[in-house]
């Protein structure tokens, strides 16, 4: 038994199967990150003052505890990883899979290299005593990225499966196999458009 | 039509591959296997928290008294000498509300049900991706084992309810913590289900089926999905920050200056329990119609197929149903009049819930309408059907008054409340849902269900379960809340009406009672039932004419089926028969 549409798109909607299956799912995060960015908003407007009241010491900006610059320096290395990742899907439409790997790796390392600033991030936190328990300022802050950090741990497994095992379907099914490449672009554009949400929204703000 | 009857009755036959027990009934990729492990799974549980809400109605009729039989079961943390413990009933009610929705009806409804018939109904070889099938079962499963878990944990289940309002649950017990551990999965769950739903309708849709000629029932699974989708991570987000306060101490839904047993709760303070409110009814509004739209969907075939007519206003409940998916995410703050959260709120969700009261009133009157005229078969499938037509009226006419803020305020949080939803959903949602199994089983697994015993289910189940919850009605108007240990027996208000706490409790043991044939019908008809023919109900829709009972192991069908025509075709009068199938070729030609 063979599912229609796996591969070639139906011709009345236009697209295959995993296609709508990304886009699907993609709208279920949507509304994930929605009701956490709506719990903010519902807990800033609470607030008298925000960010507020962390060790005794009262804050009037988010980028006096976060640290901006590395953020930004994050916000460029995602940015940067999403044109590898369509370029990576290009390489293979344009069948060249010595390029495909090329810029798969270099998506892949920038991945690494945002989780990479990331934790440095949090380890400053720590050492400064900015736990989330601290106040709602951090919680919501640990949360979001927290929540964002584990998305680009996904997608990054899914880039290494795809690096490695599951690129052996360029062989048997090249067709099938570009299309993954394209939802995992999906994907992994879409925890990026997060980010540029979240870094203006927590660090700027 | 009659020539399937020609093509050899295939069992799973067919599979070329030589297929391991534990590939094809434990982790199948087979809608149909999936949908048969929901449904075990499911009524399973619906069983077991039926069992939970039994005990729980033996304290309120009989408060302080052991309870007789099985009391001596209890450890001495629930019920010390059979006497029920506060704590225990606390664990008892916020169990049997989450088990019945999110592990039972659920389920049974979308899990089952869904996955089952909406492949076969728009005549698909299996759903869109059949392993994500397989792992939704797999993570609504390993929920569900959470959820049970959590009995057995110190100081034993969540106790907060099944809305885990804030911050009784942040300060709770271990037992919370796996509630919203098990939610976690059981979200994940239908979000893969729901993924899976709507790819497989919109793609995989047989030749000549458009949206418009596809069955009511898929119509309602569709618009199911949209809700579970959307709905749901808000949920799961909510759960995410309880999590995180209760784990790391954060205060989201901690207000400053709270005090617990006399003392100030050491958090850093700032949250807000109303927050709380607006994720989970966020939810759990939506959710109302994730448990009541299937059941139409159900609920439509039968008639349909039993008053031998095609549905009155078949369009006009598609763009009902439509409406109402999209009205159903801005009313949850209906259930939250009383919170202090302002006016202008109260004024707003007030008349989105007026307006949604509208579509659902279209759909109820075109089924009641679509009898009119028929030739009417009183089949056991078609008594449950039309026993839901007016439950689910007085579930959603007893909710009216709980739309609008004035009387909501004194009947919020009484027995009224409970009364009006159990409505909706017990004698509304589950009635539809028998329906189903008997409507289904033929195509199922090949053979009849015992129509004596089906019909004793039926009079048995409808009869008990009015005397179950409308008194409940007549107590919340009495004024008696619905969170009493000892079922009011303190208070004066409550004294003139609590001679029916006896009455429902043993009216709920009755019903039970009543499920038995049911069981033994379920279990017997498996082995010993009737055959079935391919189209036991001399039916329309294609998961009866076009595939053999029960469908074949890989791919349901023979040949996928082409479709020509509506979907409810009957007594059509350029036809012959009182039934014209969607697959049935055009013209004299293929007449047989």
């Amino acid at each position: 038994m063979q599912i229609p549409f796996t591969v070639a798109p139906r011709p009345d909607t236009g697209v295959n199967n995993a296609k709508i299956g990304v886009w699907l799912f993609l709208a279920s995060e949507v509304m994930l990150f929605g009701g956490l960015f709506s719990a903010y908003i519902f807990l800033r407007i609470g607030a008298p003052e925000w960010p507020g009241e962390i060790g005794g010491h009262m804050y009037e900006r988010a980028s006096d505890i976060l640290n901006v610059p590395l953020a930004t320096l994050n916000t460029i290395i995602l940015i940067g990883s999403s044109v590898t990742m369509v370029m990576s899907w290009a390489s293979l439409a344009m069948k060249r899979f010595d390029r495909y790997r090329l810029y798969m790796g270099a998506t892949i390392a920038l991945g690494f290299a945002f989780l990479i600033v990331k934790a440095f991030e949090y380890g400053e936190k720590f050492s400064h005593g900015y736990l989330p328990a601290e106040n709602n300022f951090l919680a919501i802050y640990f949360v979001l990225t927290g929540l964002h950090g584990l998305h680009v741990i996904g997608g990054i497994i899914v880039n290494m499966y795809f690096m490695w095992p599951g690129a052996r379907m360029w062989k048997t099914d090249p067709k099938r196999f570009t299309n993954r490449i394209e939802i995992a672009g999906l994907y992994w554009h879409f925890v990026d458009l997060v980010w540029i949400f979240l870094f203006p929204t927590i660090y700027l703000l | 039509m009659a020539d399937h009857a020609a093509v050899p009755e295939g069992h799973h036959g067919e599979d070329v591959h030589h297929t391991s027990f534990w590939r094809k009934y434990i982790f199948s990729t087979d809608h149909k296997v999936i949908g048969i492990q929901y449904g075990i799974t499911a009524l399973l549980f619906l069983l077991f928290g039926f069992s939970l809400v039994m005990l729980m109605r033996w304290q309120l009729a009989y408060p302080g008294e052991p309870v007789p039989l099985i009391g001596w079961l209890f450890t001495d943390d629930t019920m010390p000498g059979g006497i029920m413990l506060p704590e225990f009933y606390n664990q008892l009610g916020a169990m049997h509300g989450t088990i019945m929705v999110f592990l039972g009806i659920v389920p049974l409804a979308v899990g089952a049900f869904g996955n089952y018939i909406v492949p076969l109904q728009i005549g698909a070889p299996d759903m869109a991706f059949p392993k994500l099938n397989m792992a939704s079962y797999w993570a609504f499963f390993v929920g569900g084992v959470i959820m049970l878990g959590s009995f057995f944990v110190p100081a034993g289940a969540a106790k907060a309810g099944w809305t885990s309002y804030a911050p009784l649950s942040v300060i709770e017990s271990m037992g919370q913590t796996m509630w919203l551990l098990g939610m976690v999965f059981l979200i994940t769950s239908s979000l893969l289900g729901a993924v899976n739903f709507l790819t497989t309708i919109v793609q995989l849709r047989a030749e000549g089926m458009t949206f418009m000629r596809m069955p009511f029932f898929v119509w309602a699974q569709f618009i199911t999905s949209f809700l579970l989708l959307l709905a749901f991570p808000p949920l799961e987000a909510a759960a995410f920050l309880q999590l995180s306060d209760r784990l790391l101490d954060t205060s989201f839904f901690m207000p400053s200056g709270l005090v617990v047993s006399g003392e100030v709760v050491d958090v850093a303070g700032g949250g807000s329990p109303l927050l709380w409110q607006h994720l989970f009814w966020f939810l759990a509004h939506p959710e109302v119609y994730v448990l009541v739209l299937p059941a139409m969907g159900i609920v439509a075939e039968i008639i349909a197929n039993n008053s031998r007519k095609p549905l009155r206003g078949y369009k006009a409940m598609v763009y009902s149903l439509i409406f109402l998916g999209f009205m159903s995410f801005i009313v949850w703050a209906h259930h939250m009049f009383i919170t202090g959260m302002g006016q202008a709120m109260s004024v707003f969700f007030q008349t989105t819930t007026m307006i949604i009261s509208i579509p659902s009133v279209i759909i109820l009157t075109a089924l009641f309408l679509s009898l009119w005229g028929g030739s009417i078969r009183f089949t056991t499938p078609m008594l449950f059907a039309l026993g839901f037509l007016p439950m689910f009226g007085i579930g959603g006419l007893t909710g009216l008054p709980l739309g609008l803020a004035p009387t909501d305020i004194p009947l919020h949080d009484t027995y009224y409340v409970i009364g009006h939803f159990h409505y909706v959903v017990a004698p509304g949602t589950i009635l539809a849902l028998m329906a189903g199994i008997y409507y289904w089983f033929p195509k199922m697994t090949g053979r009849t269900m015992n129509d004596t015993l089906g019909k004793i289910h039926f009079w048995g189940t409808i009869v008990s379960m009015n005397f179950i919850f409308f008194p409940m009605l007549i107590q919340g108007m009495a004024g008696v809340s619905r969170r009493l240990y000892d079922g009011g027996e303190i208070y004066a208000h409550a004294q003139d009406v609590i001679v029916y706490n006896e009455v429902m409790s043993i009216a709920s043991w009755v019903l039970f009672v009543f499920q038995i044939p049911f069981i033994v019908n379920l279990l017997i008809s498996l082995k010993k039932g009737k055959a079935a023919t391919d189209n036991h109900w001399d039916a329309t829709t294609i998961e009866w004419s076009a595939a053999p009972s029960p469908p074949v192991g890989h791919g349901n069908f023979h040949d996928l089926p082409q479709v020509y025509r509506d979907p409810y075709e009957y007594s059509h009068p350029d036809h012959d028969e009182d039934y014209w199938p969607q697959n049935a070729p055009p013209a004299e030609a293929s007449e047989d």
